[in-house]
């Protein structure tokens, strides 16, 4: 890491750099920062994580998680950290042409706090409604409904086309120019709001020929609930509960992030057992989500019985769960320190007899649907993503692994009780549908191994740690990463060394999955779209936040 | 009419919450006066309808998988002949509204729920769909569908359980059966403390 400080310092003469922080973290001016961004691409920096705007109150800034795809520097993660004063205009370099993903995560960071990333070719809000007015998570954004009303029409379809972007002329002000998105002649097939296989409320503008895809223009913040402001005046606590709402799906696992974040931060000891506990949830709970997801792509595909029989498979995780925390969907398991109770008696005797039940099922799912061959036939020849196309767009989880990338945070980043177990991080090279298919149930055998090996020897002892009534985090920014089953679900936390976060962000891995549609549904038929976004599993929510 | 002549198979009335409210519901119903001729055929189009409600797929989030649920395997709501959930919302009869709604989707909720066909039902599904939920504070959440469409049914929870929209879509059932047909879509419009009804 030595020599990294020493890189960026001679790239960028100014930079500052933090002491004793969980990464390498410097501070840039704006001017330097795309020389830094590029030189750290080229040092093999090519998977920008997370993107995260910032209000200092006197400035706002821009935070960049950056990492590598590298097996070599798996660990290694760079902080980079930029603002400027101007909160009246607002101007940050681009940087959406060295990692292709930073398109739309600066589109995030102008909509919430209006930071104008110049040379963006497209800076249209990412979330809210183009006539929403103001920037929700400045600091001295003031709610008010007269304001921004509900709105009671849904709007034209031009006004989803104008793209505004920024340059700077030579006295250094901020030039606007609007161009169309898509031409007059342009044959325009909106698929959602409301759409059953788009897996929530998801808005693709679809440009066809025919019925071949030439673009995919897509529209979030359907579903945009403001969480991550809602964390900013909560406890640490409290915050736990809206994780599991983010992506429901994966609802531990988000969890067990914020938990560890919190527990880093404040320096609490997990019990051993409460470990073993939480590795056992989040296996069952990537099994019940991938079981969905699969479920949903051959329902998508028009495989209605393979639906129900996903359905009916994961409803014997729902009673595992139920037994034990009480909830089904939500568990509201995990709190901070360990877990909410100890498990119920029949906990241990009930994932033994569920593993050797779903690998039966995982043959029948095989003999049904994989190996027929007009299912097959369909899946295999379309929807293709090379492995630089899914690291420059951050596509994680089963659908990156799909594509050849390496990326399981379980194997980078070891925590709770993964690094105690053996398993195998399932990779393919293809980067097609089938690809895509095939892992999700693989890694479901992978999960139902790791849980065969922790269900004997969950440690006796305290399943939580103590941890005082209010919980305070000191002063500094933490960042934890967890595998949940759609990718690299990360948590930053930015603490003042109060009872409540300054800013909580949450890195989707959702966002990625849906970006990767346009290169991948380009060329291909219409028909194909709802099986190729099927097998990406994608949920809204956690996109949308 | 009393509340104990709706009939809905294995269950007794008053294994029913909320029965005042139905009470209401007939009474004024019946203030008009009623017609024995089209009394005896409502039962029977009734019965036909109430077992027969088919839903809109519409789930913005969470309590859309709850949805899935009941839809799937284990609690199969084709026991009530609610199957055949619909893709379009000309063809459905209620629409569940499962999820958190925002002020970006309100309007296009709103645009679903003209587009159905009279006569329609809505059941606000959730904390979010009732009230905003956990949401409620948020700067972008809608505190409650009933803000812009009707709601006949409320199911609280979480999500709630899919039990507990089994039992939401009694509820309906009931008050489906109870309604002349003759005179849809006019509802009465009660209100009593949490719940109201009817076409506002
Ligand atoms: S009520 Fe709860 S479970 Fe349902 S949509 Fe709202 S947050 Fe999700």
């Amino acid at each position: 890491m030595d020599n990294m400080q020493k890189y960026i310092q001679t790239l960028a003469p100014k930079a500052q750099f933090e002491e004793g922080g969980q990464y390498l973290t410097t501070t840039i001016e704006p001017d330097a920062l795309r020389k830094v961004a590029t030189g750290l691409k080229e040092k093999g920096f090519d998977y920008l994580m997370c993107l995260t705007g910032m209000d200092y109150k006197e400035s706002l800034g821009v935070i960049y998680h950056i990492s590598s795809s590298n097996p070599k520097e798996k660990e290694t993660v760079i902080v980079l950290k930029t603002s400027t004063t101007n909160r009246e205009e607002p101007a940050i370099p681009t940087v959406s042409d060295i990692w292709e993903i930073a398109t739309y995560y600066e589109r995030e960071a102008y909509d919430f706090y209006g930071i104008i990333f110049v040379n963006h070719p497209d800076m249209r809000r990412l979330f809210l409604r183009e006539d929403w007015v103001g920037f929700p998570f400045r600091k001295d954004y003031v709610v008010n409904d007269e304001i921004n009303p509900v709105p009671t029409k849904v709007p034209d379809p031009d006004d989803y086309e104008a793209v505004p972007s920024y340059s700077l002329n030579k006295e250094g002000k901020l030039v606007k120019k609007t161009k169309s998105l898509f031409e007059n002649k342009d044959y325009i097939v909106n698929i959602g709001p409301q759409h059953p296989s788009t897996h929530g409320v998801l808005h693709l503008r679809t440009k066809l020929e025919g019925e071949i895809i030439k673009h995919i223009d897509p529209h979030f913040g359907y579903i945009h609930r403001g969480i991550e402001k809602m964390c900013e005046s909560m406890t640490y606590p409290q915050m736990l509960y809206l994780t599991e709402r983010l992506d429901y799906l994966c609802g531990t696992m988000n969890r067990h992030g914020l938990c560890m974040c919190i527990e880093k931060a404040a320096g609490i000891e997990v019990p051993a057992r409460a470990q073993y506990i939480r590795t056992i949830f989040d296996e069952l709970t990537r099994i019940a989500s991938h079981l969905i997801g699969w479920a949903c792509m051959c329902n998508d595909m028009g495989s209605i019985t393979a639906f129900i029989y996903g359905m009916r498979d994961r409803e014997k995780i729902m009673d595992i769960y139920e037994e034990t925390a009480g909830g089904r969907l939500m568990v509201n398991y995990y709190v901070v320190g360990g877990v909410a109770q100890d498990i119920h008696p029949n906990f241990v005797n009930r994932v033994k007899e569920f593993i050797p039940y779903m690998r039966k099922m995982i043959e029948e799912y095989h003999t049904l649907f994989t190996h027929n061959p007009i299912a097959a036939g369909r899946m295999k020849d379309c929807g293709f993503l090379t492995k630089e196309q899914a690291v420059a767009l951050g596509v994680t989880g089963p659908s990156g692994r799909a594509s050849g990338w390496s990326c399981d945070v379980r194997k980078i980043a070891p925590y709770a009780a993964y690094d105690k177990v053996k398993f195998d991080e399932m990779l393919h090279q293809g980067g097609g549908t089938f690809d895509r298919y095939m892992i999700r149930l693989e890694e479901i055998e992978q999960s139902l191994r790791i849980i065969e090996q922790l269900i004997d020897n969950i440690p006796e002892g305290d399943c939580r740690a103590k941890v005082p009534a209010i919980i305070k985090l000191p002063a500094g920014e933490y960042y934890q990463r967890v595998e949940n089953a759609r990718g690299d679900f990360g948590v930053y936390i930015n603490s003042t060394g109060d009872k409540n976060p300054y800013r909580v962000k949450f890195r989707s891995p959702c966002l990625s999955l849906v970006t990767a549609l346009d290169p991948m549904c380009t060329e291909q038929k219409i028909a194909d779209l709802i099986m190729i976004s099927g097998s990406l599993d994608y949920v809204i929510p956690c996109i949308d936040r | 009419m009393e509340v104990k002549d709706i009939k809905i198979k294995s269950m007794k009335t008053e294994d029913f919450k909320d029965n005042e409210y139905l009470q209401q519901y007939i009474e004024e119903l019946q203030k008009d006066g009623l017609n024995i001729a089209t009394e005896k055929l409502d039962d029977l189009i009734n019965w036909g309808r109430s077992n027969s409600v088919w839903p809109f797929t519409f789930a913005t989030s969470c309590c859309g998988i709850e949805f899935m649920c009941v839809a799937a395997a284990r609690h199969d709501f084709a026991r009530f002949g609610w199957e055949v959930t619909r893709n379009s919302p000309r063809q459905a009869d209620v629409i569940f509204v499962s999820g958190t709604i925002t002020y970006k989707m309100a309007p296009v909720l709103k645009r679903l729920y003209d587009q159905m066909a009279e006569p329609k039902y809505v059941i606000a599904v959730g904390g979010c769909s009732i009230s905003g939920g956990p949401f409620k504070e948020s700067y972008h959440v809608v505190n409650g569908v009933d803000k812009i469409i009707p709601v006949d049914v409320y199911i609280p929870g979480c999500p709630p359980r899919p039990e507990a929209m089994l039992y939401g879509m009694m509820q309906l059932q009931r008050k489906i059966k109870l309604e002349n047909f003759f005179k849809l879509p006019k509802k009465p419009n009660i209100s009593n403390g949490q719940t109201e009804g009817g076409n506002k």
